[in-house]
């Protein structure tokens, strides 16, 4: 998709400083949810499980992928799931 | 138009609906439409790879996706919340071996033969599979640390970076040999097992207490293995939602070495606390002199003239899983008239924010959780300042005294309040084996007791005063 790699290092490049004018904003408070949200973010990288497990030619790959498939939903199953859990913690006083 | 088209707009609006819940999370008010709009983000992605036109075997990938899904589930719902650090270490290792499973994959089905004259995508292989590996043999570590299923204290050894630096070399020579020769299955063994060594013995010499800067770290090398994935795959979702993950520990790992005044090269080569421990039996220095402990009650009545108070949690109340017996004791000490604010440092606890989860699931409302920096001028005007299982963070040593092996590390000066009162199991000193001298101040009271029986005593004690 992206044949070109300077596209890529741009790409790359300015999407690290969105991420840190983005994230300087998140408060201390909530700082494990960020953690853990953005983890779960990380989990992205079932994109590239899901393309190596669903190629036609079964075989070593397939299975590699079959793995990823299931260690990246963990992490983004898990991690939006825990950190919807302790979002919900967090109150007003009422 | 075609198909690939739409894809690459699906992919586009999954990463910037990641920027906007991130962006959301910076209220609490908002945070949870945040992380629902990251949620829908993946949804979005994943959808998209499925609908491309490369996919057409399902079978794998459903499976995959139901074990997946059961598995996180059970770990989130499960999960307590004193155990999130152990959570967050575990999730950042899926994330890396996930992607260098993803790296590994694309090798052996020759991806990096393909495009000559571009090394991008055996380069990236090469770092996805070296990234993927460290996160997560070091998050494994992590992981054994933090559960207390090894010593959570530094493990150190003579030449010890040199070993490192050894096995960093060897893992680039065989990164080398597999962009030049990626059929090379022995240079690709070879990474796999570089990769996790050094994942190992770069976490086991840092301590417990710098942990939140491991973990940090640890979620910024997950982004950055999804990000080399997608420059394996040459697809700019992955390499736009691995950057904003990168950039979110790198961000996280700052902050975390700020708030202990240490650089990150000191956090991870200087296995702080190994020395200070192996120092001998510390505890009671021997120019100072036995500290006297006082009850509950004798708390309460100091409590009985006061009008305000700040409560400063540390791990302590997390191992004791006290923070229920602490909102208790705040709301008996607010039915007597005394106000009540907690006060946070951001490295209590073992991962970034710990202190603040744990209080908000004890139902403590957020407004009354503090930040250091707008908190520490006030403790002068407060009557009683109570530290509940923490210890370095409250040291007035890092301001005082430049021999201290913390001196320079911001502190909550807990010492400027009319009275201070330390609930510790012991005298023994804090992770880093630094002997804490607001002990031994005239206007502190050392409670000795574990922080939940001893906080639930305190309410006691005050209700019936």
């Amino acid at each position: 998709m992206l044949a070109d790699p300077g596209a890529a290092l741009t790409i790359f490049v300015l999407s690290m400083f969105v991420g840190f004018f983005v994230i300087a904003k998140v408060p201390p408070l909530l700082h494990t949810p960020l953690m853990s949200g953005s983890n779960a973010i990380s989990g992205i990288t079932i994109v590239g499980a899901l393309l190596a497990a669903g190629h036609a030619e079964a075989g070593t790959a397939t299975w590699l992928g079959f793995a990823a498939i299931v260690f990246a939903t963990i992490n983004c199953v898990g991690g939006f799931l825990v950190t919807n859990r302790m979002l919900g913690m967090f109150r007003k006083k009422d | 138009m075609d198909s690939v088209f739409f894809v690459q707009l699906a992919y586009l609006a999954s990463a910037v609906l990641f920027i906007f819940g991130i962006l959301r999370m910076s209220a609490a008010r908002t945070a949870v439409s945040g992380n629902a709009m990251a949620a829908v983000g993946m949804l979005v992605a994943v959808v998209a790879t499925l609908l491309n036109r490369g996919v057409v075997s399902y079978t794998v990938i459903i499976a995959g996706i139901v074990v997946g899904s059961a598995i996180g589930v059970v770990l989130a719902t499960r999960i307590q919340m004193t155990a999130m650090p152990q959570m967050v270490a575990l999730l950042n290792g899926f994330g890396g071996i996930a992607s260098l499973l993803v790296a590994s994959a694309e090798l052996l089905r020759g991806g990096a033969s393909v495009g000559e004259g571009s090394m991008i995508v055996p380069v990236a292989i090469f770092l996805g599979i070296l990234i993927g590996g460290v996160t997560f043999t070091g998050s494994v570590v992590a992981f054994a640390k933090l559960q207390e299923l090894m010593r959570g204290a530094p493990i150190t050894y003579p030449f010890q970076q040199v070993l490192n630096g050894v096995i960093l070399i060897a893992a680039i020579a065989s990164g080398v040999t597999i962009v030049l020769d990626p059929t090379n299955l022995e240079a690709f063994a070879l990474l796999l097992a570089t990769s996790a060594v050094l994942g190992v013995l770069t976490v086991i010499p840092i301590g417990g207490a710098d942990m939140p800067v491991v973990i940090s770290l640890l979620n910024s090398y997950s982004g950055l293995a999804a990000c080399a994935t997608g420059f394996v795959l040459g697809n700019a979702g992955l390499v736009i939602s691995g950057s904003l993950v990168g950039a979110a520990g790198i961000i996280l790992s700052k902050i975390m070495c700020d708030a202990m005044n240490r650089s990150l090269t000191n956090v991870l080569f200087g296995a702080f606390g190994a020395a200070a421990a192996a120092a001998g039996p510390a505890g009671v220095s021997p120019e100072r002199g036995p500290v006297k402990g006082y009850t509950p009650e004798d708390a309460a009545i100091v409590f009985g003239s006061a009008r305000s108070a700040i409560i400063v949690p540390g791990y302590g109340m997390a191992v004791a899983q006290a923070q229920h017996a602490v909102r208790e004791l705040m709301d008996v000490l607010e039915s007597h008239g005394v106000q009540v604010r907690f006060a946070i440092h951001p490295v209590a606890g073992r991962m970034p924010g710990h202190m603040n989860v744990l209080l908000a699931e004890a139902n403590v409302p957020y407004e009354k959780l503090v930040e250091m920096d707008h908190i520490n001028s006030d403790f002068a005007e407060t009557d009683v300042a109570l530290v509940i299982g923490a210890n370095d963070v409250v040291n007035p040593a890092a301001r005082e005294d430049d021999s201290s092996p913390i001196y320079g590390m911001p502190v909550l000066n807990v010492d400027h309040a009319a009275h201070v009162m330390v609930i510790k199991r012991s005298l023994n000193p804090g992770f880093a084996g630094i002997d804490n001298p607001l002990f031994y101040n005239d206007n502190t009271m050392m409670i000795f007791g574990d922080a939940k029986g001893t906080a639930t005593a305190m309410a006691e004690a005050i209700q019936q005063s």
